[in-house]
């Protein structure tokens, strides 16, 4: 662990490296196994990007699918839409196919960014409950929005989107996010966000200033949802709004509290093992979700710190009741 | 001359109850000041409204001629004004050099995408915060704690750790809430030998705020006392003591400014 944060640059390009092995050998390996490893990926980006707001800011959002969702709907525009309507994109090969892929991506991302500064704007003013409710009521908008819309094909949503997620897409992702969120709460600068969620007035009196910390959380959280909602778009190739709904922002919320708040291997192990525990439950229809909620129950029974948790749920959620200055 | 630290009429009121009425005192250059007063006087009340987190409903505040009107608390930080809080408020999953680097990194010039892409000049600046946490911490004699969380920590050090870290943004005005309070005698010659060597190193004034009376007329030469609110009397603290508004702001006893005052 220690050695993953002296190195971290080293740490990134190793990842990429495995990436790209993955992506070399995927054709001898298992669909099925590299589609759950896909799917991990995109939860451990969505898990980690939502970590650094809530885990690390100490903010509390639970709006991470309508960052998703800006970011699916974006990109599929771009590859699935744009080609329909202008014959230049639909006659790309699949080398500039992927880069296009990569270029809407991005900008997904970026949409979604932009949602994460207006919904940040909020979090200046509210705290704890009122804040996940502000969060809670811009995914709502984002899903009745989508499903509203009758060229983002409304309720049905889009189906027939290029399959263009690669493993070695989702994989870079989850370790770039790991990089950013991981790198940064390391660095002096990102102390930033850890002392905003510790005592936002002592932060203040060092000089942190908490309000850019808060939005600058939000937009890099809401950047890398986007992403991961286009590759997750791009694997499906499926979206439709109700994929974006509040239970949505619930499962990543879980994964960050099993992973113990402010952990981000923590949350890493969280994702993989939900998803891949999901994935085995598959067979038991509509046992499926009660397992899920007793598993969850007995976790938080059993270890309330989440997995690797240096932070208890039980400390930051004291921490959201304010002193008296 | 100008002064470093002034106060011209600052007020606040909260309802109905003018928490802060009409103070005027002003701080000097390596100024050493007693602020002091019976509980609910409006001590910390005055720390809130220089330092930017509470804005004056009349008066202002000046450092060094800037007025610091609608200044926000973090711009305050900036300019030089660094305090403690009578409730020990420190980041406390955060290790002790960890809430030092916080307030280092107030003089720091890398952010978001050097943090991220951690070239030379950003190691070499990190690596320049890491030596200047561990002389802070050196001079308390704090080192061995560095990286043990901050809550951990014996109360009397959590209070030194956060005059350390107000110390990190390299203010040149420090305020310090009851630092004595909840230390033993020992510990509190220590802290008034500190407070000394803090002004010297550091060559900046200190505003102090505390209950414990042989502190304050141990280090300060000068005390304003405040009663509901209002400045009562300025002045030297053996002269200040024998004020009749002082005595009887204090129940008519000395006995009570000489005795131990809970935080
Ligand atoms: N935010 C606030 N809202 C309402 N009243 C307040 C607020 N802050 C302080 N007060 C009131 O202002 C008065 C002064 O409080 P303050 O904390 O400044 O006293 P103090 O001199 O620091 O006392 P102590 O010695 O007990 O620390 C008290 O009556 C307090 O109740
Ligand atoms: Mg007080």
């Amino acid at each position: 662990m220690a050695w993953f944060s002296r190195h971290s640059r080293l740490a990134l390009g190793m990842g990429l490296l495995v990436a790209g092995l993955l992506q070399m050998f995927s054709g001898y390996l298992d669909p099925y196994y590299m589609r759950i490893l896909q799917i991990s990926a995109i939860n451990v980006a969505l898990a980690v990007s939502l970590n650094l707001v809530n885990g690390y800011t100490g903010q509390f959002s639970l709006g991470h699918a309508g960052f998703m969702a800006v970011g699916s709907y974006t990109a599929a525009g771009l590859t699935k839409l744009l080609p329909e309507a202008v014959p230049f994109f639909a006659e790309l090969q699949p080398a500039s196919q992927q880069i296009w892929f990569l270029i809407a991506t991005l900008l997904g991302g970026c949409a979604a960014a932009v949602c994460g500064f207006v919904v940040g704007i909020p979090s200046l003013r509210l705290r704890g409950d009122y804040l996940a409710i502000v969060t809670l009521g811009f995914g709502e908008i984002i899903r009745v929005i989508l499903q509203s819309n009758d060229t983002l094909g409304g309720a049905r949503g889009l189906n027939g989107i290029p399959r263009l997620t690669t493993p070695f897409a989702c994989v870079a992702l989850a370790v770039i996010s790991i990089y950013i969120c991981g790198t940064l709460v390391q660095s002096t600068y990102g102390l930033g966000f850890l002392a905003t969620r510790d005592d936002e007035i002592a932060a203040e009196s060092v000089g942190v200033n908490t309000t850019r910390c808060k939005v600058n959380a939000f937009v890099v959280g809401a950047f890398l949802a986007g992403l991961a909602g286009s590759l997750n778009a791009h694997l499906l190739t499926t979206i439709n709004p109700s994929h974006f709904g509040f239970l949505k922002s619930v499962e990543i919320v879980v994964l960050v509290i099993l992973g113990g708040m402010g952990s981000t291997y923590g949350v890493v192990i969280a994702a993989v093992v939900m998803t891949v525990g999901l994935e085995q439950l598959r067979a038991l229809n509509d046992w499926r979700m009660v397992i899920y909620s007793l598993m969850i129950i007995l976790f938080m029974l059993v270890r309330p710190q989440g997995v690797m948790g240096t932070l208890g749920v039980d400390k930051a959620r004291a921490k959201t009741k304010r002193k008296p200055v | 001359m100008t002064a470093l630290l002034e106060l011209k009429d600052c007020s606040i009121q909260f309802g109905g109850l003018k928490a802060v009425d009409a103070v005027n005192f002003s701080l000097g250059d390596q100024d050493l000041l007693g602020l002091i007063g019976p509980n609910g006087a409006g001590k910390t009340t005055i720390f809130n409204l220089i330092t930017g987190i509470y804005q004056p409903t009349g008066g202002d505040i000046f450092l060094a001629g800037e007025n610091l009107k609608g200044v926000p608390c973090s711009k305050i930080a900036a300019k030089g004004i660094a305090r403690t809080f009578q409730n020990i408020r420190l980041f406390s999953s955060l290790s002790v050099s960890d809430n030092i680097r916080v307030a280092a990194r107030l003089h720091t010039q890398h952010g978001f995408l050097h943090a991220l892409g951690r070239g030379a000049s950003f190691r070499k600046e990190e690596e320049e915060v890491q030596e200047t946490i561990m002389e802070l911490l050196g001079l308390f004699n704090l080192q061995e704690f560095a990286d043990d969380p901050a809550g951990s920590l014996p109360y009397g050090s959590q209070r030194r750790l956060e005059i350390l870290r107000a110390l990190a943004t390299k203010p040149s005005v420090l305020l310090l809430d009851e630092p004595a309070a909840g230390m033993n005698p020992a510990e509190k010659e220590e802290l008034m030998e500190l407070i000394e060597v803090i002004r010297n190193t550091f060559q900046l004034s200190i505003l102090l705020v505390e209950h414990d009376m042989k502190v304050v007329m141990g280090v300060c030469k000068r005390v304003v006392v405040i009663e509901y609110g209002r400045k009562i009397a300025e002045g030297a603290p053996a002269d200040v003591q024998k004020d009749p508004l002082v005595l009887e702001a204090y129940l008519g006893t000395t006995h009570e400014m000489v005795g131990d005052a809970d935080a």
